[in-house]
C-alpha cells in the first residue's frame, strides 16, 4: 500500500502519481490521506488500480475515471465520478449535486445518500444509491441504470432518453416524458446484479422501474420550412 | 407604376416596411404550420458591422510599411498564461467550433486539412472528436460542451487545447438540436443515443453552475491534462465585460467572444435574430476587462462573428483582439451555398447564398449533411485547398491593411487606426466617427 498525504504534497503531484500507474503496474493499492475536502482528487485515472480515500472529498473527486476503483471513506462533494468511462467509485457517505453527471460507463455505489441531478445526463454509467436522491435527478439522462434503494425527489428523469431508472421508495414526481413502466424479467435479473455488485440490501421485486416514453422525441418539424 | 389608376389620380400602393413581403410570409408558415422556424446561419438582418468602421492609413504624421516587401508578421500565441504548451499560430484566424453531426466526416477533415496548410488551429464541435479531424488537424480544439456529447478523457488529452463553451452568439442562453435525419448510425454511437430521434444538446452544463463552479472544473480539467493545454472559454456576445472578468476569474487563458452575427447549425430563427449584441459592440468591452484586471494580451482574446475578409481581421484586431474565428466563411470557402448548385437549391424551395436548412441535411453541397450519397459531392482534399487558399488571402489582406497603418505586426495595429462611418458604430467600437475626433460617450464629453 502507497501512501499520499495532502498534507505534504500539492494536488498536482498526487494526481501525477496516480496518473503515472500504468496497465501493468505492480503497485497497484493507493491511499490518499488529510483529503480535508480538496477538489479534483484522483480524477483522469486511467490504470487498474484501487484508491482508497481517507475522508471526504470536494468536488470532483474520480472525475473522468477509467479503469480504478476508488472507495471514499466519507462523503463526496459535488460531480463525484463525473463522466467516468470504466471502472468502481464507492462513497461510504453522501454525495453532493450531480453525483456520476454525464457518465460514460463503470459503477457509481454511494452508501449514503445523492444530492440533487444524481446521474443527470448518464451515458451508460450505472449509479446504485443505497440512501434517497434529489430532485431533478436523471435530467436528460441518456443510457446506463440508476437505482435507488430510498426515495427519489421532485422532477425524476426529466426529459429522459434511454437510462432506466429503478427506485424502491416513493417518487416525489416524475419528469416531463418519464413514466413508470412495466418490471420485466429481464430487469429483475440487471437488477439484482446490480444490487449484488453494489453490496445494497434490498430485493429486486421491492423497486418500480421507470424509463421515457418517448414522447419528446421528435420535434414536430415536418411542417417548418 | 403610373400615377394614375383607370385614368384617375392614384396613391401609389405602398408595402409597409414594418409589415413586409418577407415578415408576412413568416406569419403565414406560423399560421398555416404552428411551429416557429429552425435554421442555421447567423443573424441575416443588417446589423452595425466592421463594414462601419474604416482605416485612416497613414499619413504625414505616420509612415506605412512598404507593400509586399517589408515584415509584417501574423503570428499568434493562444493560452500562455497558465498552459505549459501554448498553441502557436502562424496567423491570427482560426476555425470555429463546428460540430460532427452538423456537419460531415468529409467536411470536418477539410477544416482541419486547410487550416493545418495554413498554419492555424481548427475546433470540435457538439458530438465529439472524431479521427478523420484529429488525424488532419496539426493543432486541434476540443470542445468541452454542455451535452458532453462523445467527452472522453482520452480525446482530452490528445487536444491541443480544451474550449469550455458557454455560450455562442447565435443563441446565447441556448442549446442545440440535431434533428433526427442527420443521426446516422456514426453520430449516434458517438452520442450515446438511438439512431434517428431528435437530439437536443443542453444549454447548462451538467455539473458545474457559477464561474466559482466553473474555475473548480478548470482545475480538474488542468490536472486530468497535467496543465499541459490551454483552457478556452468561449461565450455569447450577451455581456462582455462581465463575462470576459468572470472567465478571466474563472481561469481562463483564452477567451473566445462570439457576436450574435455568429453561425449556428440549427436554432430557432427568432432566438438568432433577437438575442444577444453584434461583435462590434463586444468587443471594446472585452478588452476594457481585460485591461481592468491588468490582463490584456496576458489572456489572449479571440473574437467572431461574421468575419469574412482580411479587413475585418485587422478590425477586429486594431480593436484589441488577438485572433479572430471563422465559420460561416469557412464553410463557404468549402463550397456551402455555391451558385453551382442553385437548380438543387430551387428544388428545395431555396437559392444559393440563402439556403439555411442545414438541420435538415439535404445540403446539395455534401457538406452540413450525413447523407452518405450527397457527401459524396465533397472533396475534402479540394476543400482543404481551398480553405487554405481563403485563409490565405485574407492574412495578405490584413497585412496590406497593417502595412499602411505603418504596423509590422498585426497586433501593433490599433484603435487610433481606426474611425466609424456612422454614429452607432462609433458609439458601439468607441471610434470616433469619421471628421470628428469623438464618440457617443466618450470620457470627458456630456453627450
Ligand atoms: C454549422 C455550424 C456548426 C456550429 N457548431 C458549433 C458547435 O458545435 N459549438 C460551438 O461552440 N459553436 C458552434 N458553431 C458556432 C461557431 O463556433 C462560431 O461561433 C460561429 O460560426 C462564428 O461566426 P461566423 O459563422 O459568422 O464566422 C457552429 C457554427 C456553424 C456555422
Amino acid at each position: 500500500m502507497q501512501t499520499l498525504d495532502l498534507a505534504d504534497i500539492e494536488l498536482r503531484e498526487m494526481n501525477a502519481t496516480l496518473h503515472a500507474q500504468a496497465e501493468t503496474t505492480n503497485q497497484t493499492a493507493w491511499e490518499i490521506v488529510n483529503p480535508k475536502g480538496a477538489h479534483a482528487i484522483a480524477c483522469g485515472i486511467d490504470a487498474p488500480i484501487e484508491v482508497t480515500v481517507k475522508g471526504s472529498t470536494g468536488y470532483y473527486c474520480a472525475g473522468m475515471n477509467k479503469q480504478a476503483t476508488i472507495n471514499i471513506k466519507g462523503s463526496a462533494g459535488p460531480g463525484v465520478a463525473e463522466n467516468m468511462m470504466s471502472g468502481k467509485v464507492i462513497i461510504d457517505g453522501d454525495a453532493s449535486q450531480y453525483a456520476g453527471a454525464t457518465g460514460h460507463g463503470g459503477l457509481l455505489v454511494i452508501k449514503g445518500n445523492a444530492s440533487s441531478r444524481c446521474g443527470i445526463s448518464m451515458k451508460g454509467i450505472d449509479i446504485v444509491v443505497h440512501g434517497n436522491i434529489g430532485h431533478m435527478s436523471a435530467f436528460m439522462a441518456q443510457s446506463g441504470n440508476l437505482v435507488v434503494c430510498g426515495d427519489a425527489g421532485d422532477a425524476l428523469g426529466d426529459s429522459l432518453y434511454e437510462a432506466r431508472l429503478f427506485v424502491r421508495g416513493s417518487v416525489k414526481s416524475l419528469g416531463a416524458d418519464c413514466v413508470e413502466k412495466e418490471m420485466r424479467p429481464e430487469h429483475l435479473e440487471l437488477l439484482a446484479e446490480l444490487l449484488e455488485q453494489a453490496e445494497a440490501d434490498a430485493k429486486p421485486e421491492e423497486f418500480k422501474r421507470y424509463g421515457s416514453a418517448r414522447e419528446l422525441y421528435t420535434f414536430k418539424i415536418d411542417n417548418a420550412y | 407604376m403610373t400615377d394614375t389608376f383607370n385614368g384617375a389620380p392614384h396613391t401609389a400602393p405602398i408595402q409597409s416596411a414594418t409589415f413586409s413581403n418577407p415578415v408576412n410570409a413568416e406569419i403565414r408558415r406560423a399560421a398555416a404550420t404552428g411551429i416557429y422556424d429552425i435554421r442555421g446561419g447567423g443573424a441575416k438582418r443588417k446589423l452595425p458591422h466592421f463594414d462601419d468602421l474604416l482605416f485612416l492609413g497613414a499619413s504625414m504624421s505616420r509612415y506605412p510599411l512598404e507593400g509586399y516587401r517589408e515584415k509584417c508578421e501574423t503570428s499568434v500565441s493562444l493560452g500562455t498564461r497558465f498552459a505549459k504548451n501554448p498553441i502557436e499560430l502562424d496567423i491570427p484566424v482560426t476555425i470555429a467550433g463546428m460540430s460532427f453531426g452538423a456537419l460531415s466526416g468529409p467536411a470536418k477533415e477539410a477544416l482541419g486539412r486547410g487550416a493545418t496548410l495554413a498554419g492555424t488551429s481548427t475546433t470540435t464541435g457538439d458530438g465529439g472528436m472524431t479521427n478523420e479531424e484529429r488525424g488532419h488537424s496539426k493543432k486541434l480544439v476540443y470542445q468541452y460542451l454542455p451535452s458532453r456529447y462523445g467527452m472522453n478523457p482520452d480525446d482530452l488529452r490528445r487536444a491541443d487545447a480544451i474550449e469550455i463553451v458557454v455560450g455562442q452568439g447565435a443563441k446565447p442562453g441556448g442549446g442545440g438540436m440535431l434533428l433526427g435525419q442527420k443521426i446516422s448510425d456514426r453520430v449516434a454511437e458517438m452520442r450515446n443515443l438511438p439512431k434517428g430521434i431528435d437530439q437536443r444538446s443542453a444549454c447548462r452544463h451538467p455539473d458545474w453552475t457559477g464561474p466559482d463552479d466553473l474555475e473548480i472544473k478548470i482545475l480538474e480539467l488542468r490536472e486530468i491534462t497535467g496543465w499541459k493545454v490551454p483552457i478556452y472559454i468561449k461565450v455569447g456576445g450577451a455581456r462582455p465585460y462581465f463575462d470576459t472578468t468572470l472567465a478571466v476569474k474563472a481561469g481562463a487563458d483564452v477567451v473566445v467572444l462570439d457576436g450574435m452575427q455568429g453561425g449556428t447549425a440549427a436554432t430557432q430563427d427568432v432566438f438568432i435574430e433577437n438575442v444577444g449584441q453584434p461583435i462590434l459592440a463586444c468587443i471594446r468591452e472585452a478588452v476594457r476587462a481585460l485591461q481592468d484586471l491588468g490582463m490584456h494580451r496576458e489572456v489572449q482574446l479571440v473574437v467572431s462573428g461574421g468575419i469574412r475578409t482580411g479587413a475585418d481581421v485587422a478590425k477586429a484586431m486594431a480593436m484589441g483582439a488577438d485572433a479572430v474565428a471563422i465559420g460561416t466563411a469557412a464553410l463557404i470557402a468549402l463550397g456551402d451555398n455555391d451558385p453551382k448548385w442553385e437548380a438543387e437549391y430551387n428544388a428545395l424551395g431555396t437559392t444559393a447564398g440563402a439556403y439555411d436548412d442545414w438541420h435538415e441535411g439535404r445540403d446539395p453541397a455534401g457538406i452540413t449533411t450525413q447523407d452518405p450519397e450527397l457527401m459524396k459531392r465533397f472533396d475534402p482534399i479540394e476543400g482543404g485547398r481551398r480553405l487554405n487558399n481563403y485563409l490565405k488571402v485574407m492574412t495578405l489582406e490584413a497585412q496590406t491593411i497593417a502595412r499602411a497603418c505603418g504596423k509590422n505586426h498585426l497586433h501593433n495595429l490599433e484603435p487610433e487606426d481606426l474611425c466609424a462611418l456612422t454614429l452607432e458604430a462609433a458609439a458601439m467600437a468607441k471610434i470616433p466617427l469619421a471628421g470628428t475626433d469623438w464618440y457617443p460617450g466618450k470620457p470627458g464629453t456630456s453627450y
